[in-house]
């Protein structure tokens, strides 16, 4: 067994994972098509309309851009730790945690602090609270024996309720859900496409996606990630601390989806909402599957379900637009039988 | 002081009672069947997140069947049959393709969530949820669903622990290569294992939809990743498991009771009390079992 989305180089290798990613994506529009039958509906105009309303005009290619940036950042949250053996789905309390910490911090700031401050202290606090969540799921698992997968989803939950009950009880101003707005300074530049939310943010994420993947295959630590994702006895051998090696790349990851978080609030909202974000942890977990880890096509992969996400509003008028999130998970379903034994989440079981 | 251990002692002396036990029990079901489904499943070596997905599916088969033909027995086998269903998928992923178990079960679950929200617009124009329906309601004690928990937990710890099929499907769960040699089929028993596990786990998605009379979308909110940790924390054993999940329900039932009475404690965190004794008992409980030697091996 191939663990974890090791680089096995090749052409070879490369060709299985573009062909993969091709019939899943056939695959999905097949099953998409009978789900569009089913609906009355017809399937040639549902995907004429979802690409005209994503890549055809420049407000949807802006919202494509918008919604990518932060399923950039989560999908690296679910590769870095996939390398070394870990599943993380818990970017989604990660995210929220980083978010609720980012806005508050945001928020605080003296008005007058200049962006090139504020914009990085608000983002580190994100990142902050992100990798503190990731680091102890990590050490949970690490230390304690407690499986990754069900601590992440427990996590998520728990976050999830003391946002809300910490934005009830302080944080949140009004009648509304939401936190006091972060000061001018630490807000994302729109990038002013007509319209869409797309934020300077995007740059965040693809600084990101280059630093993970020179993290992945230049740097020491990520060696011993790769190492220990393809086998933590071998790697303790070698006089790796697995243990504390996979904290660092849960923490890694937390910080990652933190940013992400950061996305949000900085770029958009401008404050911590409740329901922020919702599911853009879960989806990073589709973008880094079915890129196979890999940094540059995290990237390529995150437009692809931020194309389907924004075409779902596009064809809500055709077909409910909970098609795209079945056509999301058929992806995830076919990309991962295409690959099959070639690789593997690796050390799944614990 | 003296006033607030007066409330708690009222407090507990409150829960004392017969519709207090009704509630744990009500609540206990989808608990119980899913993690007895998930125990047997992983048992035979498959890890298995796609519980969710199967409560979900389960919980929707069985209220669609009961608007249509206002049958419960029809409902309940309906969703053991979509339990099953999701349990084929996961087989077929695992068993034939060597897809990723844990990467199948939370594309099942991303599926389950899109799939039946989707339905529920496709068949009743609503979003969120389906039309009532003449369910189970309220009742417990004259339930059928109350005393086929009972039956299939007793059924699920004989199964694994005394029969011919218990035998294989532990050993194909510890050691596939060793059992394979002794002539037995290791593909033919997991998918048997899993078929039986995900009709099960499927039963307790009834549970959901049935007392409520009527589909809610995402109605499992988490239970089946709440019930695969109760699995992990009864060690794998289907008696221990359903004692795990007893606790899970009383403790649900207690946070319930705590909202109505109206505590003073905050209602967001009450919420969390599941999930919270759940993360402790993961982080304390090491080593109370060992998970089955195979388990996420694939074929």
């Amino acid at each position: 067994m191939t663990p974890s989305g090791v680089d096995r180089g090749g052409d070879g290798a490369r060709f299985a994972e573009l062909r993969a990613a091709a019939v899943a994506l056939l695959a999905a529009m097949a099953a998409g098509s009978l789900l569009i039958i089913l609906a009355g509906a017809s399937p040639l105009e549902v995907w004429r309309t979802l690409v005209a309303r994503t890549f055809g005009d420049a407000y949807g290619a802006g919202q494509v851009v918008f919604r990518a940036t932060p399923l950039v950042l989560t999908g690296l949250a679910v590769a870095v730790p996939l390398r070394a053996g870990l599943f993380n789905i818990g970017a989604e309390g990660q995210m929220i945690a980083a978010a609720m910490c980012c806005a508050v911090v945001g928020a605080a700031l003296p008005a007058a602090t200049p962006a090139l401050l504020a914009l990085p202290v608000a983002m580190a606090a994100a990142a902050v609270a992100g990798g503190a969540v990731g680091a102890a799921t990590g050490a949970l698992r690490a230390y304690r024996g407690a499986h990754e997968v069900i601590v992440a989803i427990l996590l998520n939950a728990i976050i999830a309720g003391v946002a809300l009950w910490l934005g009830n009880q302080w944080l949140f101003v009004g009648e509304a859900t939401r936190t006091a707005s972060v000061v001018e300074g630490a807000r994302f530049a729109e990038l002013g496409i007509t319209g869409s939310s797309a934020s300077s943010s995007v740059v965040v994420a693809l600084v990101a996606a280059a630093a993970v993947g020179w993290l992945q295959t230049r740097s020491t630590i990520g060696f011993r990630w790769r190492m220990i994702g393809g086998g933590p006895d071998a790697a303790l051998a070698a006089g790796i601390s697995v243990a504390r090696d996979r904290v660092s790349a849960m923490a890694a990851a937390g910080a990652l989806a933190g940013l992400a978080g950061a996305h949000f609030v900085l770029g958009h909202k401008h404050a911590f909402e409740e329901g922020l974000g919702r599911g853009v942890g879960f989806l990073g977990v589709a973008v880094a599957l079915l890129a196979q880890g890999r940094a540059a096509a995290i990237v390529v992969s995150a437009v692809l379900f931020a194309a389907l996400s924004q075409g779902g509003l596009g064809v809500a008028e055709l077909v409910p637009k909970e098609l795209v999130d079945v056509l999301q998970a058929v992806v995830v379903l076919v990309a991962a039988a295409t690959l099959g034994r070639t690789t593997s989440v690796g050390g799944g079981a614990r | 002081m003296m006033d607030a251990v007066a409330a708690v002692v009222a407090f507990v002396a409150a829960l004392a009672t017969v519709t207090f036990v009704e509630m744990v029990v009500r609540i206990t079901v989808p608990y119980l069947l899913a993690a007895l489904g998930g125990a047997i499943t992983e048992r035979a070596g498959l890890v298995d997140l796609a519980l969710e997905a199967k409560l979900l599916f389960g919980a929707f088969t069985a209220a669609a069947i009961a608007h249509d033909t206002g049958s419960i027995a029809l409902a309940i086998a309906g969703a053991a049959v979509a339990g099953a269903a999701v349990g084929a998928v996961q087989a077929l992923w695992a068993i034939r393709l060597g897809a990723d178990q844990i990467v199948t079960g939370v594309a099942l679950n991303l599926a389950a969530y899109g799939l039946t929200r989707y339905l529920l617009q496709v068949m009743y124009g609503q979003g969120s949820n389906s039309p009532r329906i003449d369910g189970i309601g309220a009742k417990v004690w004259s339930s059928p669903l109350t005393w086929l928990a009972l039956v299939l937990t007793a059924v699920a710890i004989v199964m694994i622990a005394r029969t011919r099929l218990g035998l294989r499907v532990r050993a194909v769960g510890e050691r596939p290569d060793a059992t394979a040699a002794a002539g037995v089929s290791v593909a033919g028993t997991r998918l048997a294992a899993v078929l039986v596990g995900s009709a099960i786990a499927g039963v307790g998605g009834a549970q959901l939809s049935l007392v409520v009379n009527g589909f809610v979308a995402e109605m499992s909110s988490g239970r089946g990743y709440v019930a695969l940790a109760a699995v992990i924390m009864g060690g794998w054993r289907p008696a221990w498991v359903a004692l795990v999940c007893l606790g899970f329900g009383a403790a649900e039932a207690v946070q319930v009771r705590m909202q109505s009475a109206g505590t003073g404690l905050p209602p967001e965190l009450v919420r969390l009390l599941p999930y919270l004794l759940a993360l402790v008992l993961l982080a304390t409980l090491r080593g109370r079992g060992r998970a089955p030697a195979a388990l996420g091996r694939g074929a």
